[in-house]
């Protein structure tokens, strides 16, 4: 198969098309990527048409993701939207040894088999895996991209501390538009590097909005990276918890990019591999902890909200659970994000996983039992994705594990298991 | 104040009223036959006596109730925290509750961790399933529950998901096993199921609570369950309350709510919920109006075969038999093909007595004017049937149906047969089987589906069927496999759909998943242009018309579509022009009478349960067997097979008593690889290595309680067992490394092991009990031997293990020489058999899989099967590597799955050599090289053969499988 290369007159004539997976951030990355010149325009597709699309065009027995990203790209090459001719597609590709660095290859496939052959595709990938002339990921590229992760972890992360809570609804979200709106300018010039006056201002405005101050249940999600931030793929899951009344927690992706840096830190120390990559695996480690940590001292001076873990704790968390040589797919990063969340305070947990995924195997079902094990409060559902599943199967797990969790929030509280005034007879639990 | 509490479950619905003092006044289960609403109604209603003149609280449950729920605002509890809260207000001394419901299985652990779980989304152990099994067996509950309890021998019985453990029951039937141990052996799966599946690697002791309808109306399943958790009276608790449960628990959670109705109020409620319609995202009805309907009734008029009189024709005559999975299929036809005599007849379990019965009444109409010249079987069941009656001869299932289509539409370029348990479809091109698809274990629920579906919600098939056609907006319920339908029909009952656009939801569906599933259609044109569909599905209008909606194409379905297998088996038999029939004689038919027995072979360490057919006449089948031993037969074949070469030389390994103690390997994964390796090198070191020996289904089970994700791949289920062994043996060092990256052979982009392979020790060390052992599982690769040694000194020094670098060094270098050895040996061997086959005129296979597929208990003797066939069996690491290997279509990072790029481009040259890929289920990278594969040797003209194997031991479609690539070649030739 030809591979069909995005060429320099490219970046002019051709639109490309990425899929959405951060709502938030990905609004930046699109602005950052057209500031550059590229004409990027982000999927927010919705519909069943998409997974029907993946299922038609990619072996089924793929994950979930690999057929919703396709199937979403697919679909909108069929929608008429676009000019053919001046099309492209962009797909990220993590180069590791799970099935999701072949998305880009399943891709190409599809696009064959649908007779869209001639469109390009570009492969995101930070392991210098395949090059396109017209697309170059230039130093300063990527120090926005990364900026763009940064700040949108931060908007994300607040933004769950308020919506829960908000008093009027839809306050906190233009709160997010209006800083996504200002941030987007800020990249035009150098003025997004000022990171701790935005913080400071994001945090004033934040805590600003009402509030009402009653006690929710907070869940963590975590799972496989699609599964765990992309709407389309866990099915709404955080307006889902929002709806019965609980407070997602969900941790920043720019952690899932210090793992892959840390992992040839690792690489080399376990195997003597990936020497030349150590200086700038090193650089960029330091510099993103030290964005890290100025959000969280921001957090922290401000007061109103809680702040996240550093990467330093999260490393901490794995330990004893899983060696940080398990690298594939989300490796050790979902074990410890669980046991973070844990020490966090967050005993209630959804891991978000594709059905059949083989990493989750390991380190999301694979550790269950030890972390219970370990903290028998632990309140953690794994749930399936793919075409099949039906949302409801997933919704009455997750309503279990709600459920439960009211259930173990009112019995620290002094309460009994019963539903009634019958005081607590023979119950063995301990309060964590 | 009352509390009623309403269980809505995916078949039943449950209700409890409990008094001002919490005694049950009430309490009812009763199937709703998807008449949710209605039915909940007309509950309220019957309950006047109780409920006039009282104030009520009131709480929904189920997965159904949901939807009800919303409308009516009433509060809604989740059904496993209903169960809870009923626990602990009634039986609060109870340690753990299993409840089996109709489609859901939930497990509770109160005490300690308090843990709470229900089925994953892919497990069907439940009553739905036993209900599917019953049909099966043709037995009603009750009848199959007395049975049970009389059995004398439990079979292995997948216990993962039922769609498998169908697979397993069916050709137990069809070898004529006896309906107890069948029974039994059911309710053995669903306790299996239970353990494995739910309980995850916790162990269920102490007082346990079981309850839900099967288990408290289903005597058998209780006795396994007892038995199986090893539990006596006082700790097996069966309430009498254990139907109605989670509705009790509904009632007390009931007790909570601020709400509270007068009985007029909740019938204006219900009355409400009743007449609300949510609107589903439907899909288009099948017929426009009337008029279409007719057009296409008219035209599928059509397709009929002439028929000639019995009782006038004079001549020759030829049977054919298709002894299918749950139907048997027999036709006679004369010198012009006409249709002399015709039966399709639900086997009943029992295909003997059904051709007995057919056979009979042939004779009986014949007289002498009527020779019959022949008789062929074909089917599941080919070898019984042909055994027990003298049949002439056997066809290939596939065989048969193609030589059926052919005479029917001589361009026939695509065949699709879905019948009761299996799918089969063919391209043909240039008049030959150019490719053919069976389904796979997952997705055999095809036609059986929809009819134990209908039954469970109270219609026969006919009026389920009929029903379908009316559906105004069909319910969209996805494409994936039976077990994932029955949730979605679920979330549809949970929003009101009629049954009619269930029925016609559930047709769409069966057709997606054939098409898009099994026959993986890429689009329209990629399935042909002159289609015949035929099988007994296809009898059903509902079915019939989806597929052509989906396919935008009218379709050929002859009349006799359900009897293709038959008519084709006639119509080859007639070809060989025989003198006489070997079939069996009127007379002798008469005084025909058979018996089964079941034993468990002795001949080997496989112990195959064997069923042993015996006829009157003195002469025996036996069926269940794996190889010719039991047969009395000497090996057949002295066909070189690698498989067994590599699996002989790895268990002739032998282990002296060292210096440093005792050393365990597991005999798992990658294991089959590196053992080479390991061994020679912990041998040298003054180990002696203990491996964990041969796989065996006790070994299996005797790990299983551990398995932490249910649907891994089986290979990786199977360290547990092995892991066990070691445990049990008292090894006091475990020896299983972590390895992210395998060897560079120079055929691939990258090197890695696929994530299970690569970090299963981890899963090991996190859910088994190895307190006694030192379970080392140091990150390794053995890829750049001079970091591995120093890695390995460091890493032994830890566990107090001092060697010096220099022998480790040493033995590391002696080591690798071994694994280049035997690496070596290999491909001498594979070029050796290649020679042989050369020298005798053999064909050769080339089993394409990964190194443990050699371990036979996952590989089911696939390899035995084909020497069997007169194949001489190569394996894909058994021939050279291309180099500079040509880059395929995908990133080609992994070093097992680059062998089988290479095994496709080595077959693709040679002549009389043809490629089975090996896949074990839940192989997700298999996903991605199995297209690849196929595509590199259908470009070439080679035939893709794909296996999928499992837990599931089920040779009998492999066999067909097999045959028909036989079948194919030879017709290529």
């Amino acid at each position: 198969m030809e591979r069909v290369e995005f060429t320099k007159a490219m970046r002019k004539t051709h639109t490309i098309l990425i899929p959405d997976m951060l709502p938030i951030h990905f609004k930046m990355i699109e602005r950052v990527l057209r500031d550059e010149g590229y004409q990027v325009e982000l999927l927010q597709t919705t519909g069943s048409k998409i997974a029907q699309e993946g299922l038609n065009h990619v072996h089924n027995d793929t994950c979930y993701p690999a057929l919703l990203v396709i199937g979403q790209m697919i679909d909108a090459l069929k929608s008429g939207k676009y000019d053919l001719d001046h099309v492209a597609l962009a797909i990220t590709q993590t180069g590791g040894g799970c099935r999701a660095s072949n998305y880009l290859y399943l891709l190409r496939k599809a696009l064959v088999q649908a007779g869209f052959e001639n469109i390009p595709v570009i492969s995101l990938n930070f392991s210098k895996m395949e090059k396109n002339s017209g697309f170059k990921l230039t130093l300063r590229l990527l120090i926005k991209l990364i900026y763009a992760l940064i700040y949108g972890d931060m908007l994300m992360w607040i933004a769950n501390q308020c919506l829960p809570y908000e008093a009027a609804k839809g306050t906190t979200m233009g709160v997010v538009d209006h800083w996504v709106a200002k941030l987007n300018t800020q990249f035009h010039s150098l003025r997004f590097l000022y990171i701790s006056r935005n913080y400071k201002q994001m945090l004033t405005e934040f805590s600003m909005i009402k509030r009402s101050c009653v006690n929710k249940i907070k869940v963590g999600i975590v799972g496989e990276i699609y599964m765990k931030y992309a709407p389309l793929g866990n099915n709404n899951l955080v307006d889902f918890l929002l709806k019965e009344n609980a407070e997602p927690v969900v941790s920043g992706v720019i952690d899932f990019g210090l793992y892959c840096l840390k992992n040839n830190q690792v690489d080399f120390s376990l195997y003597g591999i990936k020497k030349h990559v150590q200086p700038i695996a090193k650089l960029a480690i330091s510099f993103i902890t030290h964005c890290q940590s100025r959000m969280i001292k921001a957090i922290q001076k401000e007061g109103t909200f809680r702040a996240p873990g550093t990467f330093d704790s999260l490393l901490d968390a794995g330990e004893g659970f899983i060696n940080k040589g398990a690298k594939m797919g989300e490796g050790w990063l979902l074990t410890s994000e669980m046991v973070e969340l844990i020490h966090s305070g967050v005993q209630n947990i959804v891991c978000c996983q594709p059905f059949g995924c083989l990493p989750n195997h390991i380190v999301a079902k694979g550790m269950m039992r030890k972390i219970k094990n370990v903290y028998p409060t632990a309140n953690i559902v794994a749930v399936d994705y793919d075409p099949g599943a039906s949302i409801i199967n997933q919704e009455n797990r997750l309503k279990l594990m709600l459920a439960n969790a009211r259930l173990n929030e009112r019995m620290a509280h002094g309460g009994t298991a019963e539903y009634a005034d019958k005081k607590a007879h023979v119950y063995a639990y301990e309060p964590h | 104040m009352y509390k009623l509490g309403l269980d809505v479950g995916s078949t039943t619905l449950k209700s409890v009223l409990l008094s001002d003092h919490d005694e049950i006044l009430y309490q009812s289960y009763e199937r709703h036959r998807s008449l949710v609403r209605e039915m909940s109604l007309s509950k309220i209603k019957e309950l006047e006596p109780y409920l006039k003149g009282h104030e009520v609280q009131l709480a929904i449950s189920g997965s159904a109730g949901l939807g009800m729920a919303e409308i009516g605002a009433f509060p809604f509890v989740q059904e496993v925290f209903a169960t809870a809260g009923a626990v602990r207000r009634y039986d609060p001394d109870s340690d753990v509750v299993i409840e089996l419901g109709g489609e859901d299985a939930k497990i509770l652990f109160l005490k300690g961790s308090l843990e709470e779980r229900m089925n994953s989304t892919c497990a069907g152990g439940t009553g739905a399933f036993i209900d599917q099994m019953a049909a099966l067996l043709n037995l009603d509950l009750n009848e199959m529950d007395a049975l049970s309890l009389k059995y004398t021998q439990l079979y292995p019985i997948a216990s993962r998901c039922g769609v498998f453990a169908k697979s397993d029951i069916q050709p137990l039937v069809n070898q004529g096993a006896d309906k107890a141990n069948i029974a039994a052996s059911i309710f053995q799966a669903v306790v299996d199921q239970t353990i494995i599946g739910l309980a995850q690697g916790r162990r269920i002791e102490g007082k346990i609570l079981f309850l839900g309808g099967p288990l408290s109306f289903l005597k058998g399943l209780q006795q396994r369950f007892v038995e199986t958790l090893k539990l006596d009276a006082e700790h097996a608790v069966f309430p009498s309350t254990a139907p109605y449960y989670v509705a009790l628990g509904a009632a007390v959670y009931a007790k909570d709510s601020t709400d509270i109705y007068t009985y007029e109020q909740l019938i204006e409620k219900f009355e409400k919920i009743a007449s609300t319609r949510i609107k589903n995202h439907g899909l288009k009805p099948l017929f426009k109006d009337n008029g279409e309907y007719s057009e296409f009734k008219h035209r599928h008029q059509q397709s009929d075969i002439p028929t000639q009189d019995i009782h006038t024709y004079q001549g020759d005559a030829y049977i054919g038999i298709d002894a299918g999975s749950t139907t048997t299929k027999l036709i006679m036809i004369d010198e012009k093909d006409r249709l002399l005599y015709s039966s399709y007849t639900n086997n009943l379990g029992n295909p003997i007595d059904v051709v007995k019965a057919e056979l009979t009444d042939i004779y009986k109409q014949i007289d002498n004017r009527i020779q019959i010249r022949g008789c062929a079987v074909t089917g599941y069941g080919e070898d019984l049937i042909k055994s027990a009656f003298h049949g002439d001869c056997g066809v290939v299932e596939t065989v048969a149906h193609y030589t059926a289509a052919r005479h029917f539409n001589p361009d026939v370029d695509f065949i699709i047969d879905i019948g009761g348990q299996d799918m089969k479809c063919f391209r043909i091109k240039d008049h030959t089987i150019d490719d053919m698809v069976l389904n796979e274990a997952c997705s055999s629920g095809c036609g059986s589906f929809i009819e134990t579906f209908a039954r469970s919600l109270g219609y026969d098939i006919e009026e389920f069927a009929r029903l379908g056609l009316t559906s105004k907006e069909p319910v969209d319920l996805g494409s994936r496999c039976t077990v994932f339908m029955n949730s979605s029909v679920k979330e549809a009952q949970k929003n009101g759909a009629s049954v009619a656009d269930i029925s016609a939801g559930l047709a769409m569906s069966i057709v997606k998943n054939a098409l898009y599933k099994v026959i993986r259609a890429r689009s329209v044109d990629d399935i042909g242009k002159q289609i015949v569909v035929q099988g007994g599905t296809f009898l059903n209008d509902t079915i019939l018309r989806s597929f052509e909606i989906e396919l935008g194409r009218n379709v050929i379905r002859p009349s006799i579509a359900g009897l293709m297998g038959a008519y084709g088996a006639a119509l080859y038999v007639k070809t060989k022009q025989l003198k006489h029939s070997t079939l069996i004689s009127e007379e002798e038919l008469a005084v025909f009478s058979h018996t089964s027995r079941a034993i468990s072979c002795g001949g080997c360490t496989n112990h195959c349960n064997l069923t042993i057919n015996t006829f009157q006449d003195g002469s025996r089948h036996i069926a269940g067997n794996k190889c010719e031993k039991p047969l009395g037969i000497k090996q057949t074949s002295e066909n070189p097979d690698l498989y067994a070469y590599k699996y002989q030389k790895l268990m002739n390994y032998k282990s002296k008593p060292g210096k440093r103690g005792k050393i365990g390997i597991p005999m798992v994964l990658n294991m089959y690889e590196n053992l080479p390796f390991w061994h020679p090198f912990f041998t040298e070191l003054g180990f002696e290595v203990i491996l964990s020996g041969r796989s065996s289904k006790q070994m299996y089970a005797q790990g299983s309680q551990s398995i932490s994700s249910d649907t891994v791949c089986f290979p990786a289920k199977l360290v547990h067992g092995h892991i066990q062994q070691l445990i049990d043996e008292q090894v006091p060092i475990i020896f299983y490394p972590c390895m992210t990256y395998n060897f560079d052979e120079g055929i691939s982009d990258n090197q890695f092991n696929c994530p299970v392979v690569a970090y299963y020790p981890e899963v090991i060390a996190a859910n088994m009990e190895l307190d006694e052992q030192l379970f080392l599982y140091p990150y390794l690769s053995l890829h750049q031997p001079n970091r591995f040694y120093d890695k390995m000194q460091a890493f032994l020094k830890r566990f107090g293990c001092d060697i010096s670098i220099k022998e480790i060094r040493r033995c590391g270098e002696l080591a690798f020489r071994a694994y280049h050895a035997y690496k070596n040996d290999v491909l001498k061997a594979g070029q050796e058999a290649i020679q042989f086959a050369h020298d005798h005129h053999k064909k050769m296979i080339l089993l394409a899989g990964r190194p443990y597929h050699i371990d036979p208990l996952i590989n089911h003797g696939i390899h035995k099967l084909l020497t069997g066939l007169d194949f001489v069996v190569l394996s894909e690491d058994s021939v050279p590597f291309i180099t500079p290997y040509e880059k395929v279509n995908v990133l080609n990072q992994w070093t097992y799955h680059a062998r089988m790029y290479n095994a496709a481009r080595y077959v693709c040259k040679q002549p009389n050599m043809e490629l089975i890929q090996l896949v074990s289920f839940g192989c997700g990278i298999d996903a991605i090289t199995s297209d690849e594969v196929k595509d590199i040797l259908r470009e070439h003209g080679k035939l893709y053969t794909q296996i999928k194997i499992d837990e599931v031991d089920n040779l009998g479609a492999i066999r067909i499988r097999v045959r028909s690539l036989l079948a194919a070649m030879e017709e290529r030739k």
